[in-house]
C-alpha cells in the first residue's frame, strides 16, 4: 500500500514549547485516520507538520514522497488544511470567498456552484458576509473552499465542531466520497464518537506522542 | 564547552591581550605623541576615534551582509552564519553610535555646531536607524531557523536600503544646495605620525572588533544552547504528559 | 515557465479583486484613513502656521500624509490576511508567492493612488498651491512612479512576520527608512511641478528618474524575498 504519511521521531517547537516530542505516524492512500487525544495533546501541531507549515525540529519526515525537513514548501499544493481559523476573509460574502480560493487554482464558477451546493451554503447564505455567519455556516464555507482547490490529502482539525448533524451528515459524505476517488484524510477530534464511525483507524496522541492504536 | 568555562580560548585571550596593548599605545600616540594640528589644535585628536569607529561599523554590516548571504545560500543552514551576522550586527550599531557621537562633539569643536544635514550624516544616521531595526527583527521571536531566515532577508534588504538612501541623500544635498560646509578632515594637514597613528586607530579597532565578534557570536551560540538545553528538558516534561 | 507565469497572473489577479473587494464593501480607507490624512494636513498648518511656509513646503507634506497614511493600510492590508488565518491557508495551499505578492502591491497601489490624488487636492485647496498644466502631468508622472515603488516595498515589509507579536509596532521603524529615497524624490519632483519657491518644472524629471529606480529595484527584489519572508 502507498504510504502517504512517514513521520519517525518528529519533534516540533512552537516558540521554545515543544508541540510533538517525538511523533511516530505513518498513514497509507485511501485510510481515514482519527488523532484524538485531550486539549493540548499535539493533534493540531502533527496536522500543520503534515502540511508542511510546521518545520520538523527533530526527527524526519515526508509527505507523499517529500522530505518534510528540506522541501516542505513543495508539499502543500497536493494538502488540504482546515485548522481552528478557517481561512476566510470575513468582509466578504460567502460566494466570494469561495471564488476566490477557486481563482487562485483556476477552477471554474460550475466548481464553485457545486462545491457550494454540496456545503448547503448556496441559497440564501451566498450573499451574507463571512463575519455575519455561525460557527457552522463559516466551518462549511470553508470546506467548500477546500473542496475547490482539489487537495489529495486533506488534514481536518475538529471538522465536525459547530456542525449541526445535517451538516456533520454532509461531511462524512464528502469525506468517504474523496478517499473514495484516491484521496487520503487525517482529522483530528477530541470529540470521537462521531468520528470513530467514519475512521479506518484510531491514533491516540498525549503529551506530544502517539500513545496508542486502534482499528 | 561548560559555561564556567566562559567564552575565551588561548587564541582569543592572546588577540585580547593584544588588542588592549594596540588600544593603549592608540590612546597614547593619539594624545601626546602625536602633534597638534595647525588649524584644529587639539581637537583633530578625535579623529583617531571617530574615523575607526565608522570603518568597524562599515566592517560590522559588511560581515553582516556576508554571512547573512552565506547562510541563505548554504544549504545546510547553518546557525553559525546567523549568529555572526547577529553579532556583527550589535557590534556595528556600537560602533556606529560611537562615530555619531564623537563626530557630532568634533563638528561642536570645529563647526560650532553638533549636526549639519551633511548628505555623508545624514545617511549615518539612516544606517543607525535600519540596524536598529535588523536588531529588533532579530527578537521578533520563533523558532531559530525562522529567526535565521527573516534576519538574513532583512540584512540583504539593508545592503539594498542602504545605497539607496545615501544616493538619494547625496542627490538631495548636492542638487539642492550646495553643501555649505566642507569635509572636515580634508582641511586637516597629516603629517606622517599623524597618518600612522590613523592608521594604527583603524588596525587597533578591527582587532578590537575581532575579538568582541568572536565572544558575542560564543555567547549567543551558548544563549542558545540553554534554549535547547531547556527544550530537552521541555521534552521530557511534555512526554510524561501522557502519563496523567 | 509559461504555466508558472500563467499561475502567477492568475493568483495576483485573484489576490488583488479580493483586496480591492474588502476595501469596497469595508470601507476603511474612505471611512478612516482617508479622514486621518486630511486631520494630519490641518495639523501641519496648526504646527507651521504661517500661509507663505504652507505654500513653500506642501510637496513635503502632501508625502508625508502620503506615507504615514500607507502604514496604516499596510497593517490593515495583512491584518486581513491574519484575521482568520487566510494567509496560513494560501501559504498551505502552495499559492504562488510571487502571485500574492504582485496582488497585494497592486491593491496597495490603487489605494494609495486614489489617497494621493485625495492629498492633492486638499493642498490645492487648503495650502493655496497652483501648479501649472505642465506642472499637472509632472504631478500625476511623479505619483504614479513613487506609488509604484512604495506599493512594492509596503507589501514586502508588511509581509515580514506576519502574525508575528510585535511586527504591529515594527512597520513604521522598518518601513520608513526604506522609504526615505521615495521622500526625497517625490516631494523634489513635486516641488519642481509646483513652483515651490521658484523650482522650475525641469529640475523634477532626474528625481522622477530615482523613482523609476527605486521601484524597480523594489519590484525585483520583493518578487525574490516575498515568498521566503512570509514563511513561517
Amino acid at each position: 500500500m502507498e504510504t502517504v504519511v512517514e513521520l519517525s521521531g518528529v519533534v516540533a517547537v512552537l516558540s521554545n514549547f515543544p508541540a510533538l516530542a517525538g511523533i511516530d505516524l505513518v498513514v497509507h492512500r485511501g485510510e481515514i485516520v482519527l488523532l484524538h487525544g485531550p486539549n493540548g495533546a499535539g493533534k493540531t501541531s502533527v496536522l500543520r507538520v503534515c502540511a508542511g507549515l510546521l518545520p520538523i525540529e527533530r526527527g524526519e519526515g515526508s509527505v507523499m514522497g517529500v522530505n518534510l525537513r528540506t522541501h516542505r514548501e513543495s508539499v502543500r499544493e497536493q494538502v488540504g488544511l482546515l485548522g481552528h481559523s478557517n481561512g476566510l476573509y470575513l468582509e466578504l460574502t460567502v460566494t466570494q470567498n469561495v471564488s476566490f480560493w477557486a481563482s487562485t487554482v483556476g477552477a471554474t464558477a460550475q466548481e464553485v456552484a457545486l462545491a457550494m451546493q454540496r456545503m448547503k451554503i448556496d441559497g440564501r447564505l451566498a450573499h451574507v458576509k463571512a463575519s455575519q455567519l455561525s460557527a457552522g455556516q463559516r466551518r462549511r464555507c470553508a470546506l467548500a473552499s477546500l473542496i475547490v482547490r482539489r487537495a489529495s490529502l486533506w488534514l481536518l482539525d475538529e471538522p465536525h465542531a459547530g456542525l449541526d448533524t445535517a451538516g456533520q451528515d454532509e461531511l462524512d459524505a464528502i469525506l468517504q466520497s474523496a478517499v473514495s476517488s484516491g484521496a487520503t484524510v487525517v482529522l483530528a477530534s477530541h470529540e470521537t464518537q462521531r468520528s470513530r464511525l467514519l475512521a479506518t483507524r484510531v491514533v491516540k496522541v498525549d503529551g506530544g506522542l502517539i500513545s496508542g492504536s486502534e482499528s | 564547552m561548560t559555561t564556567t568555562q566562559g567564552t575565551a580560548t588561548p587564541t582569543t585571550q592572546k588577540l585580547g591581550i593584544a588588542t588592549a596593548i594596540a588600544l593603549i599605545f592608540l590612546v597614547l600616540s593619539g594624545l601626546i605623541f602625536s602633534a597638534e594640528d595647525v588649524v584644529q589644535g587639539s581637537t583633530v585628536r578625535m579623529m583617531y576615534v571617530h574615523v575607526p569607529s565608522i570603518w568597524v561599523a562599515y566592517l560590522a554590516f559588511g560581515f553582516t551582509a556576508l554571512c547573512s548571504a552565506v547562510y541563505v545560500s548554504n544549504r545546510s543552514r547553518s546557525l553559525i552564519w546567523d549568529r555572526f551576522a547577529g553579532a556583527s550586527a550589535e557590534i556595528g550599531v556600537l560602533f556606529v553610535a560611537i562615530s555619531l557621537v564623537t563626530g557630532s562633539l568634533w563638528g561642536r569643536l570645529t563647526w560650532g555646531t553638533f549636526w549639519v544635514w551633511d548628505a555623508r550624516l545624514t545617511s549615518t544616521a539612516f544606517l543607525f536607524i535600519t540596524y536598529i531595526g535588523y536588531l529588533a527583527v532579530r527578537r521578533l521571536g520563533g523558532t531559530f531557523s525562522q529567526r535565521a531566515r527573516r534576519s538574513a532577508i532583512m540584512a540583504l534588504l539593508a545592503v539594498l536600503e542602504i545605497p539607496l538612501v545615501h544616493f538619494s541623500v547625496n542627490l538631495w544635498r548636492t542638487l539642492h544646495q550646495k553643501a555649505s560646509i566642507a569635509d572636515p578632515n580634508a582641511k586637516v594637514q597629516l603629517d606622517g605620525f599623524m597618518l600612522f597613528t590613523l592608521f594604527w586607530g583603524l588596525i587597533s579597532f578591527s582587532m578590537l572588533f575581532a575579538w568582541l565578534l568572536i565572544h558575542r557570536q560564543r555567547l549567543m551560540a551558548l544563549e542558545d544552547a540553554v534554549q535547547d538545553q531547556g527544550l530537552d528538558r521541555a521534552i521530557q516534561e511534555r512526554r510524561t504528559e501522557a502519563g496523567r | 515557465m509559461t504555466s508558472r507565469m500563467q499561475t502567477v497572473r492568475r493568483v495576483s489577479l485573484a489576490v488583488v479583486r479580493k483586496d480591492l473587494r474588502i476595501e469596497w464593501s469595508s470601507k476603511v480607507l474612505l471611512n478612516q484613513v482617508a479622514p486621518f490624512s486630511l486631520v494630519i494636513m490641518i495639523m501641519f498648518a496648526f504646527a507651521l502656521d504661517n500661509e507663505g511656509i504652507l505654500q513653500r513646503v506642501a510637496p513635503g507634506l502632501v508625502w508625508l500624509a502620503t506615507l504615514f497614511s500607507m502604514l496604516v493600510i499596510v497593517q490593515r492590508s495583512f491584518a486581513v490576511e491574519t484575521a482568520d488565518g487566510a494567509l496560513d491557508a494560501l501559504r498551505v495551499a502552495g499559492t504562488e508567492p510571487l502571485g500574492i505578492f504582485i496582488g497585494k502591491s497592486l491593491a496597495l497601489m490603487v489605494q494609495l493612488l486614489a489617497l494621493e490624488l485625495m492629498l492633492l487636492a486638499i493642498a490645492l485647496v487648503l495650502y493655496a498651491v497652483e501648479p501649472t498644466a505642465m506642472g499637472y502631468a509632472e504631478t500625476f508622472a511623479t505619483m504614479l512612479i513613487a506609488t509604484i515603488g512604495l506599493g512594492f516595498v509596503g507589501t514586502l515589509y508588511g509581509g515580514l512576520g506576519a502574525g508575528a507579536r510585535g511586527r504591529e509596532t515594527l512597520l513604521p521603524l522598518l518601513l520608513l527608512p526604506a522609504v526615505a529615497p521615495v521622500l526625497i524624490g517625490a516631494t523634489r519632483a513635486t516641488e519642481a511641478a509646483f513652483g515651490s519657491g521658484g523650482a522650475q518644472s525641469s529640475e523634477g524629471w532626474p528625481w522622477i528618474g530615482l523613482l523609476a529606480v527605486f521601484a524597480g529595484v523594489f519590484g525585483a527584489v520583493g518578487a525574490l524575498a516575498f515568498g521566503p519572508m512570509i514563511e513561517e
